[in-house]
Protein backbone atom coordinates (compact mmCIF):
# COMPACT_ATOMS: atom_id res chain seq x y z
CA UNK A 1 0.00 0.00 0.00
CA UNK A 2 1.21 3.50 -0.89
CA UNK A 3 2.36 5.54 2.67
CA UNK A 4 -0.19 7.92 1.94
CA UNK A 5 -3.10 5.72 2.37
CA UNK A 6 -1.86 5.56 5.52
CA UNK A 7 -3.07 8.78 7.01
CA UNK A 8 -6.64 9.26 8.33
CA UNK A 9 -9.11 8.55 5.88
CA UNK A 10 -11.04 11.72 6.04
CA UNK A 11 -7.44 13.27 4.73
CA UNK A 12 -6.12 10.20 2.79
CA UNK A 13 -7.65 11.05 -0.75
CA UNK A 14 -6.78 14.75 -0.79
CA UNK A 15 -3.46 13.57 0.76
CA UNK A 16 -3.02 10.93 -1.87
CA UNK A 17 -4.51 13.42 -5.02
CA UNK A 18 -1.64 16.22 -3.89
CA UNK A 19 1.38 14.02 -3.53
CA UNK A 20 0.53 12.65 -6.89
CA UNK A 21 -0.42 15.80 -8.50
CA UNK A 22 2.81 17.20 -7.34
CA UNK A 23 4.87 14.69 -8.31
CA UNK A 24 3.70 14.26 -11.26
CA UNK A 25 3.63 18.15 -12.33
CA UNK A 26 7.61 18.14 -11.02
CA UNK A 27 8.46 15.24 -13.01
CA UNK A 28 7.19 16.35 -16.25
CA UNK A 29 8.16 20.11 -16.20
CA UNK A 30 11.76 18.86 -16.12
CA UNK A 31 11.14 17.32 -19.10
CA UNK A 32 12.23 19.46 -22.22
CA UNK A 33 11.69 18.55 -25.99
CA UNK A 34 14.38 20.10 -28.66
CA UNK A 35 13.63 23.54 -29.56
CA UNK A 36 12.81 23.99 -33.00
CA UNK A 37 10.49 25.38 -35.02
CA UNK A 38 7.29 24.41 -33.32
CA UNK A 39 8.28 22.50 -30.74
CA UNK A 40 5.05 24.45 -28.56
CA UNK A 41 2.70 23.46 -30.97
CA UNK A 42 3.93 19.60 -30.33
CA UNK A 43 3.78 19.78 -26.65
CA UNK A 44 0.30 21.17 -26.72
CA UNK A 45 -1.08 18.73 -28.58
CA UNK A 46 0.93 15.97 -27.79
CA UNK A 47 0.66 16.31 -23.98
CA UNK A 48 -2.52 16.13 -23.08
CA UNK A 49 -2.58 12.80 -23.07
CA UNK A 50 0.66 11.58 -22.34
CA UNK A 51 3.85 13.25 -21.15
CA UNK A 52 6.60 13.92 -23.96
CA UNK A 53 8.86 11.74 -22.71
CA UNK A 54 7.12 8.86 -25.23
CA UNK A 55 8.22 11.34 -27.64
CA UNK A 56 11.70 11.22 -26.01
CA UNK A 57 11.73 7.23 -25.69
CA UNK A 58 11.30 6.90 -29.21
CA UNK A 59 13.69 8.98 -30.39
CA UNK A 60 16.83 8.19 -32.81
CA UNK A 61 15.32 5.53 -34.72
CA UNK A 62 12.02 6.32 -36.57
CA UNK A 63 11.88 7.32 -40.18
CA UNK A 64 9.76 10.52 -41.32
CA UNK A 65 7.55 7.62 -42.32
CA UNK A 66 7.67 6.32 -38.74
CA UNK A 67 6.85 9.71 -37.14
CA UNK A 68 4.05 10.00 -39.95
CA UNK A 69 2.27 7.01 -38.79
CA UNK A 70 2.69 7.13 -35.20
CA UNK A 71 1.07 10.95 -35.37
CA UNK A 72 -2.05 9.45 -37.94
CA UNK A 73 -2.51 6.51 -35.26
CA UNK A 74 -3.04 8.95 -32.38
CA UNK A 75 -5.50 11.39 -34.25
CA UNK A 76 -7.41 8.58 -35.79
CA UNK A 77 -7.13 5.79 -33.35
CA UNK A 78 -7.19 7.37 -29.95
CA UNK A 79 -8.45 10.79 -31.37
CA UNK A 80 -6.33 13.55 -30.89
CA UNK A 81 -8.15 16.77 -31.30
CA UNK A 82 -5.44 18.08 -33.66
CA UNK A 83 -6.34 20.06 -36.95
CA UNK A 84 -5.75 19.26 -40.33
CA UNK A 85 -3.51 22.16 -41.16
CA UNK A 86 -1.17 21.31 -37.53
CA UNK A 87 -0.54 17.56 -38.95
CA UNK A 88 2.56 18.22 -41.02
CA UNK A 89 4.03 20.33 -39.04
CA UNK A 90 3.85 18.19 -35.80
CA UNK A 91 5.50 15.22 -38.18
CA UNK A 92 8.22 17.79 -39.90
CA UNK A 93 9.34 18.50 -36.21
CA UNK A 94 9.12 15.18 -35.34
CA UNK A 95 11.19 13.62 -37.95
CA UNK A 96 13.76 16.23 -38.24
CA UNK A 97 14.33 16.70 -34.26
CA UNK A 98 13.43 13.12 -32.82
CA UNK A 99 13.83 10.90 -36.54
CA UNK A 100 16.60 9.99 -38.67
CA UNK A 101 16.85 10.48 -42.37
CA UNK B 1 25.07 11.34 -18.91
CA UNK B 2 23.33 12.44 -15.75
CA UNK B 3 20.46 9.92 -16.11
CA UNK B 4 22.89 6.98 -16.72
CA UNK B 5 25.27 7.63 -14.00
CA UNK B 6 21.91 7.75 -11.26
CA UNK B 7 20.76 4.13 -13.14
CA UNK B 8 24.88 2.96 -12.76
CA UNK B 9 24.63 4.07 -8.89
CA UNK B 10 20.99 2.42 -8.45
CA UNK B 11 22.51 -1.01 -9.82
CA UNK B 12 26.10 -1.15 -8.40
CA UNK B 13 25.25 0.93 -5.08
CA UNK B 14 28.67 2.43 -4.14
CA UNK B 15 30.81 0.50 -6.81
CA UNK B 16 33.71 2.69 -8.41
CA UNK B 17 31.39 3.89 -11.20
CA UNK B 18 34.27 5.55 -13.28
CA UNK B 19 35.89 2.07 -13.38
CA UNK B 20 33.03 0.16 -14.51
CA UNK B 21 31.09 2.49 -16.18
CA UNK B 22 31.42 2.03 -20.02
CA UNK B 23 31.18 -1.81 -19.76
CA UNK B 24 28.20 -1.53 -17.02
CA UNK B 25 26.49 0.54 -20.09
CA UNK B 26 26.39 -2.24 -22.45
CA UNK B 27 23.81 -4.10 -20.68
CA UNK B 28 21.49 -1.23 -21.53
CA UNK B 29 23.46 -0.68 -25.08
CA UNK B 30 20.59 -2.80 -27.14
CA UNK B 31 18.02 0.37 -26.09
CA UNK B 32 17.57 3.44 -28.39
CA UNK B 33 19.44 6.72 -28.03
CA UNK B 34 16.49 8.08 -26.90
CA UNK B 35 15.35 6.03 -24.28
CA UNK B 36 18.68 5.86 -22.81
CA UNK B 37 18.93 9.85 -22.42
CA UNK B 38 15.14 10.06 -20.69
CA UNK B 39 15.59 7.38 -18.60
CA UNK B 40 15.78 8.22 -14.63
CA UNK B 41 15.48 5.99 -11.24
CA UNK B 42 13.00 7.81 -10.13
CA UNK B 43 10.06 6.53 -7.39
CA UNK B 44 6.56 6.73 -6.90
CA UNK B 45 4.70 7.49 -4.07
CA UNK B 46 4.58 3.49 -2.33
CA UNK B 47 7.55 2.27 -4.72
CA UNK B 48 11.17 2.03 -4.23
CA UNK B 49 13.41 3.78 -7.41
CA UNK B 50 12.39 2.23 -10.51
CA UNK B 51 13.33 2.45 -14.58
CA UNK B 52 11.35 5.86 -15.61
CA UNK B 53 10.42 4.98 -19.42
CA UNK B 54 7.09 7.58 -19.18
CA UNK B 55 5.68 9.79 -16.38
CA UNK B 56 2.20 9.99 -17.65
CA UNK B 57 1.00 6.99 -17.98
CA UNK B 58 3.42 5.86 -15.87
CA UNK B 59 5.69 3.28 -16.76
CA UNK B 60 8.37 2.24 -15.07
CA UNK B 61 10.81 -1.25 -14.97
CA UNK B 62 12.47 -2.92 -12.44
CA UNK B 63 15.96 -2.62 -12.29
CA UNK B 64 17.70 -5.94 -13.29
CA UNK B 65 19.47 -6.27 -10.04
CA UNK B 66 15.77 -6.61 -8.94
CA UNK B 67 15.47 -10.48 -10.36
CA UNK B 68 18.04 -11.37 -7.91
CA UNK B 69 15.14 -12.13 -5.57
CA UNK B 70 12.99 -15.22 -6.76
CA UNK B 71 10.12 -13.38 -6.00
CA UNK B 72 9.55 -9.61 -6.90
CA UNK B 73 8.59 -7.05 -3.76
CA UNK B 74 5.49 -4.82 -4.11
CA UNK B 75 7.53 -2.09 -3.92
CA UNK B 76 9.93 -2.56 -6.72
CA UNK B 77 7.28 -4.44 -9.32
CA UNK B 78 6.99 -2.76 -12.66
CA UNK B 79 4.43 -0.31 -13.65
CA UNK B 80 2.45 -0.11 -17.09
CA UNK B 81 -0.55 1.65 -17.31
CA UNK B 82 -2.35 2.71 -20.94
CA UNK B 83 -4.39 5.36 -20.11
CA UNK B 84 -3.24 8.28 -17.82
CA UNK B 85 -6.38 8.62 -15.50
CA UNK B 86 -6.09 6.32 -12.47
CA UNK B 87 -8.34 7.03 -9.81
CA UNK B 88 -7.57 6.19 -6.48
CA UNK B 89 -9.92 3.63 -5.20
CA UNK B 90 -10.90 3.43 -1.72
CA UNK B 91 -11.11 -0.03 -0.66
CA UNK B 92 -15.00 0.33 0.82
CA UNK B 93 -16.04 2.14 -1.85
CA UNK B 94 -14.74 -0.70 -4.88
CA UNK B 95 -17.71 -2.72 -6.84
CA UNK B 96 -17.20 -5.28 -9.16
CA UNK B 97 -20.02 -5.54 -11.46
CA UNK B 98 -21.04 -8.99 -13.02
CA UNK B 99 -22.59 -9.33 -16.45
CA UNK B 100 -23.52 -12.60 -18.85
CA UNK B 101 -24.64 -11.76 -22.55
CA UNK B 102 -28.44 -12.63 -22.60
CA UNK B 103 -28.99 -12.05 -18.59
CA UNK B 104 -30.67 -9.01 -18.08
CA UNK B 105 -29.20 -9.54 -14.81
CA UNK B 106 -25.90 -7.05 -12.93
CA UNK B 107 -24.49 -8.64 -9.81
CA UNK B 108 -22.50 -6.27 -8.30
CA UNK B 109 -19.72 -7.64 -5.50
CA UNK B 110 -17.75 -5.38 -2.44
CA UNK B 111 -14.22 -6.55 -1.63
CA UNK B 112 -15.29 -7.77 1.64
CA UNK B 113 -17.78 -10.50 -0.54
CA UNK B 114 -14.88 -11.40 -2.87
CA UNK B 115 -12.59 -12.44 -0.08
CA UNK B 116 -15.60 -14.15 2.37
CA UNK B 117 -18.05 -16.03 -0.27
CA UNK B 118 -15.49 -17.69 -2.50
CA UNK B 119 -12.33 -20.00 -1.59
CA UNK B 120 -9.27 -17.98 -1.41
CA UNK B 121 -6.30 -19.60 -4.21
CA UNK B 122 -2.93 -19.05 -3.69
CA UNK B 123 -0.39 -19.54 -6.56
CA UNK B 124 2.96 -17.77 -7.41
CA UNK B 125 3.09 -16.50 -10.91
CA UNK B 126 4.62 -14.41 -13.37
CA UNK B 127 3.31 -11.15 -14.48
CA UNK B 128 5.20 -10.09 -17.47
CA UNK B 129 4.34 -7.25 -20.04
CA UNK B 130 4.05 -8.50 -23.67
CA UNK B 131 6.53 -5.90 -24.69
CA UNK B 132 8.81 -6.80 -22.65
CA UNK B 133 12.49 -6.23 -24.12
CA UNK B 134 10.56 -4.03 -27.00
CA UNK B 135 13.58 -1.54 -26.67
CA UNK B 136 16.22 -4.47 -27.78
CA UNK B 137 14.28 -5.05 -30.56
CA UNK B 138 16.59 -5.26 -33.82
CA UNK B 139 15.77 -2.73 -35.88
CA UNK B 140 14.03 -0.55 -33.25
CA UNK B 141 9.94 -0.52 -33.44
CA UNK B 142 8.05 2.20 -31.14
CA UNK B 143 6.31 1.87 -28.02
CA UNK B 144 7.19 1.78 -24.68
CA UNK B 145 10.76 1.10 -25.33
CA UNK B 146 11.44 -1.65 -21.61
CA UNK B 147 14.49 -3.53 -21.46
CA UNK B 148 14.57 -6.75 -19.56
CA UNK B 149 12.64 -5.24 -16.02
CA UNK B 150 9.03 -4.83 -17.19
CA UNK B 151 8.02 -8.22 -15.34
CA UNK B 152 7.69 -9.54 -11.66
CA UNK B 153 7.11 -12.53 -9.66
CA UNK B 154 4.54 -12.67 -6.95
CA UNK B 155 2.05 -14.83 -4.81
CA UNK B 156 -1.00 -13.94 -5.83
CA UNK B 157 -4.73 -14.82 -3.59
CA UNK B 158 -7.65 -14.30 -4.61
CA UNK B 159 -10.13 -16.02 -6.11
CA UNK B 160 -11.10 -18.56 -8.89
CA UNK B 161 -12.93 -15.98 -11.72
CA UNK B 162 -14.56 -18.92 -12.31
CA UNK B 163 -16.19 -19.47 -8.77
CA UNK B 164 -17.23 -15.68 -9.18
CA UNK B 165 -18.72 -16.57 -12.62
CA UNK B 166 -21.21 -19.13 -11.32
CA UNK B 167 -22.49 -16.66 -9.03
CA UNK B 168 -23.55 -14.70 -12.94
CA UNK B 169 -23.94 -18.04 -14.52
CA UNK B 170 -22.16 -19.32 -17.57
CA UNK B 171 -24.15 -19.39 -20.85
CA UNK B 172 -23.65 -22.51 -23.03
CA UNK B 173 -22.72 -20.19 -25.82
CA UNK B 174 -20.40 -17.99 -24.09
CA UNK B 175 -16.71 -17.78 -25.82
CA UNK B 176 -14.92 -14.81 -23.81
CA UNK B 177 -15.17 -13.04 -20.71
CA UNK B 178 -14.22 -9.57 -20.62
CA UNK B 179 -13.10 -7.00 -18.43
CA UNK B 180 -12.57 -3.43 -17.76
CA UNK B 181 -10.66 -1.62 -15.26
CA UNK B 182 -11.47 1.83 -13.53
CA UNK B 183 -8.34 3.49 -15.87
CA UNK B 184 -9.53 6.04 -18.48
CA UNK B 185 -8.53 9.13 -21.06
CA UNK B 186 -8.91 12.14 -20.54
CA UNK B 187 -10.58 12.10 -24.11
CA UNK B 188 -13.63 10.52 -25.19
CA UNK B 189 -12.88 9.38 -28.00
CA UNK B 190 -9.66 7.40 -27.04
CA UNK B 191 -10.43 3.37 -26.91
CA UNK B 192 -10.77 1.96 -22.99
CA UNK B 193 -8.59 -0.46 -22.06
CA UNK B 194 -10.79 -3.12 -22.03
CA UNK B 195 -9.92 -7.26 -22.54
CA UNK B 196 -11.23 -10.56 -23.27
CA UNK B 197 -9.63 -14.31 -22.83
CA UNK B 198 -11.45 -17.52 -24.15
CA UNK B 199 -14.06 -18.82 -22.19
CA UNK B 200 -11.68 -21.71 -21.46
CA UNK B 201 -8.62 -19.50 -19.89
CA UNK B 202 -11.41 -17.75 -17.70
CA UNK B 203 -12.37 -20.87 -16.48
CA UNK B 204 -9.37 -22.31 -15.67
CA UNK B 205 -8.81 -23.20 -11.84
CA UNK B 206 -5.84 -20.56 -12.03
CA UNK B 207 -7.30 -17.49 -13.23
CA UNK B 208 -7.89 -15.46 -10.24
CA UNK B 209 -9.59 -12.26 -9.71
CA UNK B 210 -6.05 -11.72 -6.90
CA UNK B 211 -6.68 -8.71 -4.14
CA UNK B 212 -3.25 -9.71 -2.64
CA UNK B 213 0.20 -9.80 -3.83
CA UNK B 214 2.49 -11.61 -1.82
CA UNK B 215 0.91 -11.04 1.44
CA UNK B 216 -0.26 -7.47 1.18
CA UNK B 217 -2.96 -5.97 -0.54
CA UNK B 218 -2.08 -4.81 -4.05
CA UNK B 219 0.05 -1.65 -4.61
CA UNK B 220 -2.06 1.15 -5.95
CA UNK B 221 0.19 1.15 -9.41
CA UNK B 222 -0.26 -2.70 -9.71
CA UNK B 223 -4.17 -2.43 -9.51
CA UNK B 224 -5.72 -2.09 -6.03
CA UNK B 225 -8.09 -3.79 -5.06
CA UNK B 226 -8.40 -6.50 -7.68
CA UNK B 227 -6.53 -7.19 -10.21
CA UNK B 228 -7.24 -9.89 -12.76
CA UNK B 229 -4.24 -12.81 -12.68
CA UNK B 230 -3.56 -14.82 -15.92
CA UNK B 231 -1.01 -17.38 -15.04
CA UNK B 232 0.94 -18.03 -18.18
CA UNK B 233 -0.03 -15.66 -20.51
CA UNK B 234 1.25 -12.08 -20.72
CA UNK B 235 0.21 -9.09 -18.35
CA UNK B 236 -2.16 -7.01 -21.17
CA UNK B 237 -4.60 -9.58 -20.25
CA UNK B 238 -4.33 -9.11 -16.48
CA UNK B 239 -6.48 -5.90 -15.89
CA UNK B 240 -5.68 -3.62 -13.22
CA UNK B 241 -8.21 -2.29 -11.16
CA UNK B 242 -10.74 -4.48 -12.39
CA UNK B 243 -14.51 -3.46 -12.00
CA UNK B 244 -16.32 -5.28 -14.52
CA UNK B 245 -16.47 -8.48 -15.56
CA UNK B 246 -18.69 -9.28 -18.53
CA UNK B 247 -19.69 -12.88 -19.84
CA UNK B 248 -19.81 -12.82 -23.69
CA UNK B 249 -21.31 -14.68 -26.53
CA UNK B 250 -19.81 -12.70 -29.32
CA UNK B 251 -15.92 -11.69 -29.40
CA UNK B 252 -15.36 -8.35 -27.84
CA UNK B 253 -13.62 -5.58 -30.30
CA UNK B 254 -11.92 -2.44 -30.39
CA UNK B 255 -8.76 -0.94 -31.08
CA UNK B 256 -6.94 -3.07 -27.42
CA UNK B 257 -8.30 -6.72 -28.79
CA UNK B 258 -8.41 -6.33 -32.96
CA UNK B 259 -5.45 -4.02 -33.06
CA UNK B 260 -3.00 -3.99 -30.88
CA UNK B 261 -1.49 -7.16 -28.68
CA UNK B 262 -1.68 -9.23 -32.04
CA UNK B 263 1.16 -11.54 -32.88
CA UNK B 264 2.11 -12.93 -36.94
CA UNK B 265 0.54 -16.05 -37.16
CA UNK B 266 3.31 -19.19 -37.49
CA UNK B 267 5.62 -17.40 -36.44
CA UNK B 268 6.11 -18.37 -32.59
CA UNK B 269 5.52 -21.30 -31.00
CA UNK B 270 2.18 -20.72 -29.56
CA UNK B 271 0.39 -23.71 -27.91
CA UNK B 272 -2.71 -21.76 -26.65
CA UNK B 273 -5.07 -20.82 -29.03
CA UNK B 274 -7.32 -17.74 -28.78
CA UNK B 275 -9.84 -19.09 -31.98
CA UNK B 276 -12.20 -16.40 -31.53
CA UNK B 277 -10.35 -13.71 -31.99
CA UNK B 278 -7.63 -15.19 -34.45
CA UNK B 279 -7.84 -12.81 -38.21
CA UNK B 280 -6.32 -14.15 -41.21
CA UNK B 281 -2.63 -13.10 -40.32
CA UNK B 282 -2.60 -11.77 -36.88
CA UNK B 283 -3.71 -13.96 -33.43
CA UNK B 284 -3.81 -12.19 -30.03
CA UNK B 285 -0.75 -13.13 -28.01
CA UNK B 286 -1.06 -15.40 -25.49
CA UNK B 287 0.96 -17.58 -23.31
CA UNK B 288 4.69 -16.72 -23.01
CA UNK B 289 7.83 -17.77 -24.75
CA UNK B 290 10.42 -20.09 -22.60
CA UNK B 291 13.26 -17.11 -21.33
CA UNK B 292 15.52 -16.59 -18.97
CA UNK B 293 17.69 -13.99 -17.40
CA UNK B 294 20.73 -13.90 -15.96
CA UNK B 295 21.15 -11.46 -12.96
CA UNK B 296 24.08 -11.77 -11.51
CA UNK B 297 26.98 -11.21 -12.11
CA UNK B 298 26.03 -8.20 -13.68
CA UNK B 299 27.46 -6.77 -17.06
CA UNK B 300 30.60 -5.18 -16.77
CA UNK B 301 31.51 -6.68 -13.69
CA UNK B 302 35.23 -7.69 -12.25
CA UNK B 303 34.87 -11.02 -11.50
CA UNK B 304 38.16 -12.62 -9.11
CA UNK B 305 39.98 -15.16 -11.50
CA UNK B 306 40.93 -17.06 -8.22
CA UNK B 307 37.31 -18.08 -7.61
CA UNK B 308 35.25 -20.12 -9.06
CA UNK B 309 32.43 -17.63 -10.64
CA UNK B 310 28.37 -18.58 -9.17
CA UNK B 311 26.09 -17.43 -12.46
CA UNK B 312 23.12 -17.13 -11.17
CA UNK B 313 19.59 -16.71 -12.97
CA UNK B 314 15.66 -17.05 -13.51
CA UNK B 315 13.62 -18.86 -16.21
CA UNK B 316 10.22 -18.87 -16.66
CA UNK B 317 7.74 -19.83 -19.48
CA UNK B 318 3.97 -20.19 -20.68
CA UNK B 319 3.10 -22.68 -17.79
CA UNK B 320 4.46 -25.92 -18.88
CA UNK B 321 7.64 -25.48 -16.66
CA UNK B 322 11.15 -25.09 -16.63
CA UNK B 323 12.83 -27.90 -17.62
CA UNK B 324 16.07 -27.22 -17.88
CA UNK B 325 18.56 -24.35 -17.62
CA UNK B 326 21.96 -24.64 -19.81
CA UNK B 327 24.79 -21.82 -19.61
CA UNK B 328 27.24 -20.81 -21.99
CA UNK B 329 30.99 -19.12 -22.25
CA UNK B 330 31.75 -19.77 -25.94
CA UNK B 331 29.23 -17.76 -27.62
CA UNK B 332 26.99 -20.62 -28.00
CA UNK B 333 28.95 -23.34 -29.07
CA UNK B 334 28.98 -25.42 -26.06
CA UNK B 335 26.54 -25.47 -23.06
CA UNK B 336 26.79 -26.71 -19.40
CA UNK B 337 23.50 -27.71 -17.62
CA UNK B 338 22.53 -25.06 -14.74
CA UNK B 339 21.20 -26.30 -11.23
CA UNK B 340 17.59 -25.51 -11.14
CA UNK B 341 16.44 -24.02 -7.64
CA UNK B 342 13.41 -23.78 -5.60
CA UNK B 343 10.08 -24.93 -7.57
CA UNK B 344 7.37 -22.41 -6.52
CA UNK B 345 4.80 -23.67 -9.23
CA UNK B 346 5.21 -23.90 -13.31
CA UNK B 347 3.80 -20.36 -13.38
CA UNK B 348 6.66 -18.75 -11.12
CA UNK B 349 10.42 -18.08 -11.92
CA UNK B 350 12.69 -20.74 -11.58
CA UNK B 351 15.82 -19.98 -10.14
CA UNK B 352 19.26 -21.60 -11.18
CA UNK B 353 22.64 -21.44 -10.88
CA UNK B 354 26.32 -22.34 -12.56
CA UNK B 355 29.86 -22.27 -11.61
CA UNK B 356 31.98 -21.89 -13.66
CA UNK B 357 35.71 -22.58 -12.68
CA UNK B 358 39.01 -21.74 -14.94
CA UNK B 359 38.42 -18.86 -16.72
CA UNK B 360 41.12 -16.96 -18.18
CA UNK B 361 42.09 -13.69 -17.38
CA UNK B 362 40.02 -10.88 -19.60
CA UNK B 363 36.23 -10.76 -20.73
CA UNK B 364 34.20 -13.23 -20.61
CA UNK B 365 30.77 -13.76 -22.27
CA UNK B 366 28.18 -15.59 -20.92
CA UNK B 367 24.98 -16.76 -22.34
CA UNK B 368 21.98 -18.61 -20.53
CA UNK B 369 19.15 -20.85 -22.58
CA UNK B 370 16.31 -22.24 -21.03
CA UNK B 371 13.96 -24.90 -22.03
CA UNK B 372 10.70 -25.86 -20.54
CA UNK B 373 8.60 -29.11 -20.34
CA UNK B 374 7.32 -29.24 -23.81
CA UNK B 375 10.98 -28.90 -25.23
CA UNK B 376 10.38 -25.39 -26.52
CA UNK B 377 14.04 -23.44 -26.21
CA UNK B 378 14.64 -20.01 -26.58
CA UNK B 379 16.09 -18.50 -30.19
CA UNK B 380 18.76 -17.79 -31.46
CA UNK B 381 18.21 -15.03 -33.33
CA UNK B 382 15.27 -12.56 -32.95
CA UNK B 383 11.99 -13.29 -34.59
CA UNK B 384 11.57 -10.02 -36.06
CA UNK B 385 7.27 -8.78 -35.23
CA UNK B 386 5.88 -5.26 -35.62
CA UNK B 387 5.01 -4.67 -31.94
CA UNK B 388 8.42 -6.11 -30.51
CA UNK B 389 7.11 -9.22 -28.58
CA UNK B 390 7.95 -12.28 -27.39
CA UNK B 391 12.27 -11.43 -27.75
CA UNK B 392 13.55 -14.42 -26.15
CA UNK B 393 16.80 -13.94 -27.31
CA UNK B 394 19.43 -15.30 -24.57
CA UNK B 395 20.78 -12.64 -22.20
CA UNK B 396 24.28 -11.89 -22.83
CA UNK B 397 26.26 -10.67 -19.56
CA UNK B 398 30.19 -9.52 -20.07
CA UNK B 399 32.73 -9.94 -17.23
CA UNK B 400 36.13 -9.10 -16.34
CA UNK B 401 37.44 -11.83 -14.92
CA UNK B 402 40.75 -10.25 -13.08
Amino acid sequence: MSPERSVPSRFGGLVALAMLASNAVADESSLRLKPAADVELVRARCSSCHSIDYIQMNGGFLKRAGWDAEVRKMIKVMGAPVPDGEVERIIEYLATQYGVP
Amino acid sequence: MTSRRRLLGGLLGTAATAGLGPLAREALAGLPGGTLESEVLEALPGKQPLLKRAYRPPNYESPLATFGDVITPNDRFFVRWHLMNIPEVAAADWRLALGADGNAQTIELTLEQLKRDFEPVELVAVCQCSGNRRGLSDPHVPGVEWGYGAMGNARWRGARLKDVLSRIGVPKDAVEVAFDGGDSAPLEATPDFRKSIPIWKALDESTLIAYEMNGAPLPHWNGFPARIVVPGWTATYWMKQVVSIRVLTKPLGGFWMSTAYRIPKGKFPQVDRFVSQEAEATTPITEMVVNSLITSPADGQRVDARSPLVIRGIAWDGGAGIRRVDVSTDEGRSWKAAELGIDLGRYSFRPWQYRHRGAPRGPLTILARATNAQGSTQVEELIFNGPGYHNNVPHRVTVHVA
